[in-house]
């Protein structure tokens, strides 16, 4: 099913034309399956809208976050030199992600290296085509029970913490909210790198603490807006009480209901 | 001038003076830490000083803690103003020097408020007691709050209310001395709180209701020069530091963590296709830092002196997820080992010990440091915005790029994120494929 309208900044350039929108995908959005389905599902929603934008294809690399949260500075910035250089390249002036370790590194770590860009977590974006009138949901969820757990990066570190839960009001859902919400959210456990090495010793591992306390609310759904927090908690329900709830990102919940 | 008023002088100058000396020794240890330049963005700072340490602003998030600490911190500041008249009195043989110079009516009511916030720090200091050693919450209670830690929270504790308790039987003493027309002075004060002490000292002879006048006047101002310098050896430092730690703190937002100038000057040389990598480096250049941090002395002087305001509450620990799931890092032990260290370096250079230890492994080991999750949990609930997160991160710098150091899953993701552009071995031919799945 390749109904999904995609084009490189290459193709942008070759037809002599701009995107107006950068559209980053992330390693995570471009490799990892089930980050995969958010990609698809937000690009949906671009094309739905209409939106004008590119991807970088086989030119994006990795933005260095877990290289840098890891301790390896020197990965990191040759990561973001390379990256700023194909960014500038393309004359980029926007950019959105569904990552919001992308997000964070992006907007906040690259303009001290001379990557300068607006930088705009997917459902800041998707916020704002609402507004505009550019989609408007059609779907309806009511009855539906809906937790939200924050991820990181785009909460505390970032804080973004209204948006995505107006947009998941949006598809007519029951919103409720676990006792460690907004500033108080606990992690998934997967940043600072943590996603790609065994967690320390321990009593528990940081997911399962989570997804407990996110499934005590008996929750349809566990939504949320980032694919590392997505691998984590689909890993905690599955190891809590298997098929309790689907995890799903706010992209998701918003393309099904177009 | 008397004997006593000498031996009171004597008293405050050696006081003030010991005080100096051992903030100063301090201050010298926080300038063993690397430069930083926290210099810009000032009004920004006045602002968050203001909002954050005078203003208490994110005391209340935790409503009980934060309602008393608020308490004690008003009570602390505003009876303070008493120590003005206590001093003038001390020093000029007066009594109750205030009241002869503003009208009694503010006279009378500053005594009253005092007496009212005295009363109400005592029952806090109380229930700070009772939540630590009854109620026993956990947070004063993990492995890091050892002996030392937990007697220095009590001690504090019992010196406010052993103050307070002085301020008021001395008030209640010298209010019945004064009915009693048996006083050598004739000044009328508003006793709230003293009043209900009054019953218990009546029976007493005025001579010995002078004698505890007096003891408790001495005990009061004695007490409160010794709480000054004890301060200084405590983790109570907090009520001088917060306010230059709130003021240097990070504005930026939590999860903008900084870029190593000494790697970017790096990378750019080995990006730039002119630079001639046979030259030598510019003489101008100082020899190269260590990347990251190894030892209290790489760390930045902002670090350190969020080591010396830390006041051990345990906010960012009970909010650590790597610590609430069992882990071994406490980031209040980050901050608490960085201060012991900084202080052990800075002893060993004055008497000239020689120092093998260091930072990173004799104090905080690697397997605290590859538990974090970089969340900012700790960071966001500190009250007084320390920052323990960049003290793991610097050791983890070192840990990375002078030991090659890291869990070998790590390393495996920095050779994918080398080779291939992700932390996963996939080619970057390959991103675009989620289009056609």
């Amino acid at each position: 099913m390749s109904e999904l309208q995609v084009k490189t900044m290459a193709e942008f350039m070759e037809e002599g034309k701009e995107a107006d929108i950068l559209f980053w995908v992330g390693s995570a959005g471009s490799f990892d399956d089930r980050a995969k389905k958010i990609t698809r599902a937000f690009v949906q929603i671009l094309n739905k809208a209409n939106v004008n934008f590119g991807v970088l294809g086989s030119e994006e690399s990795s933005s260095g976050d877990a290289a840098k949260r890891a301790g390896n500075e020197f990965l990191f910035q040759m990561q973001a030199m390379m990256n700023i250089e194909v960014l500038n390249a393309y004359n980029v002036k926007r950019i959105v992600t569904t990552c919001p370790h992308s997000y964070n590194t992006l907007k906040n770590e690259y303009k001290g290296l001379g990557g300068k860009y607006q930088v705009q977590h997917h459902t800041e974006f998707i916020a704002e085509l609402l507004e505009m009138g550019k989609l408007s949901i059609t779907g309806d969820l009511k009855g539906k029970r809906v937790t939200y757990h924050d991820p990181c990066y785009l909460g505390r570190a970032n804080n973004v913490y209204d948006i995505p839960r107006e947009l998941i009001k949006t598809v007519g859902v029951e919103l409720v909210e676990m006792k460690r919400s907004k500033r108080l959210s606990f992690c998934c456990g997967a940043g600072g790198a943590q996603m790609f090495k065994e967690p320390e010793n321990g009593s528990q591992d940081i997911n399962i603490n989570r997804t407990e306390e996110a499934l005590s609310l008996n929750p349809d759904v566990i939504a949320t807006g980032c694919p590392f927090c997505n691998t984590m908690m689909t890993d905690g329900v599955k190891a809590v009480d298997e098929g309790a709830a689907e995890v799903k990102d706010i992209a998701e919940l918003i393309a099904e209901n177009l | 001038m008397g004997l006593s008023n000498f031996i009171f002088l004597f008293l405050f100058i050696v006081s003030i003076l010991f005080f100096i000396k051992n903030l100063s020794r301090i201050i010298s240890n926080i300038k063993l830490g690397r430069g930083i330049n926290r210099s810009d963005r000032k009004s920004e700072r006045w602002r968050n000083m203001f909002r954050v340490a005078l203003g208490q602003s994110k005391m209340t998030r935790r409503t009980v803690a934060g309602v008393l600490h608020i308490v004690v911190y008003l009570g602390f500041l505003i009876i303070n103003i008493e120590v003005i008249e206590i001093i003038v009195d001390g020093v000029f043989g007066t009594h109750r020097f205030l009241a002869s110079v503003i009208p009694s009516s503010l006279y009378n009511f500053l005594i009253g408020s005092f007496e009212v916030l005295a009363i109400l720090v005592l029952v806090a200091c109380i229930i700070f007691l009772i939540r630590r050693n009854v109620l026993k919450i956990k947070r004063f209670w993990n492995k890091e709050m050892t002996k030392w830690p937990r007697t220095d929270a009590n001690l504090i504790l019992v010196f406010e209310i052993l103050l307070m308790t002085a301020f008021l039987v001395m008030n209640a003493a010298d209010f019945i001395l004064l009915s009693r027309g048996d006083a050598h002075y004739t000044v009328a004060f508003a006793n709230p709180v003293s009043q209900f002490f009054v019953p218990y000292f009546e029976t007493f002879s005025s001579e010995n209701l002078h004698f505890i006048e007096r003891f408790t006047w001495w005990f009061h101002i004695i007490g409160i020069f010794a709480f000054m310098n004890y301060v200084l050896i405590s983790k109570h430092l907090h009520i001088f530091f917060a306010f230059p730690s709130t003021y240097y703190a990070n504005l930026n937002p939590l999860g903008q963590f900084t870029n190593l100038e000494s790697v970017t000057n790096e990378v750019k040389l080995m990006m730039d296709p002119n630079a001639d990598p046979y030259s030598s480096p510019a003489v101008d250049s100082a020899t190269p830092e260590s990347f990251g941090a190894k030892d209290a002395t790489d760390l930045n002087w902002v670090q350190l002196l969020n080591a010396y305001s830390c006041t051990e509450c345990g906010r960012c620990t009970s909010n650590c997820p790597a610590n609430q799931t069992g882990k071994l890092l406490s980031p209040r032990k980050v901050l608490m080992d960085t201060r012991d260290r900084i202080t052990e370096i800075a002893d060993n250079k004055r008497n000239g010990v020689e120092d093998t230890k260091s930072l990173l492994g004799d104090y905080i080991t690697p397997e605290e440091l590859w538990a974090c999750t970089s969340c900012n949990a700790c960071t966001d609930s500190c009250p007084i915005e320390l920052d323990p997160l960049s003290i793991i991160m610097d050791m983890r710098r070192y840990l990375v790029m002078e030991q090659s150091a890291a869990p070998t899953e790590l390393n495996m993701m920095f050779t994918n994120v080398e080779n291939n552009g992700a932390p996963w071995q996939f080619s970057a031919a390959d991103r675009l494929n989620w289009k056609d799945d």
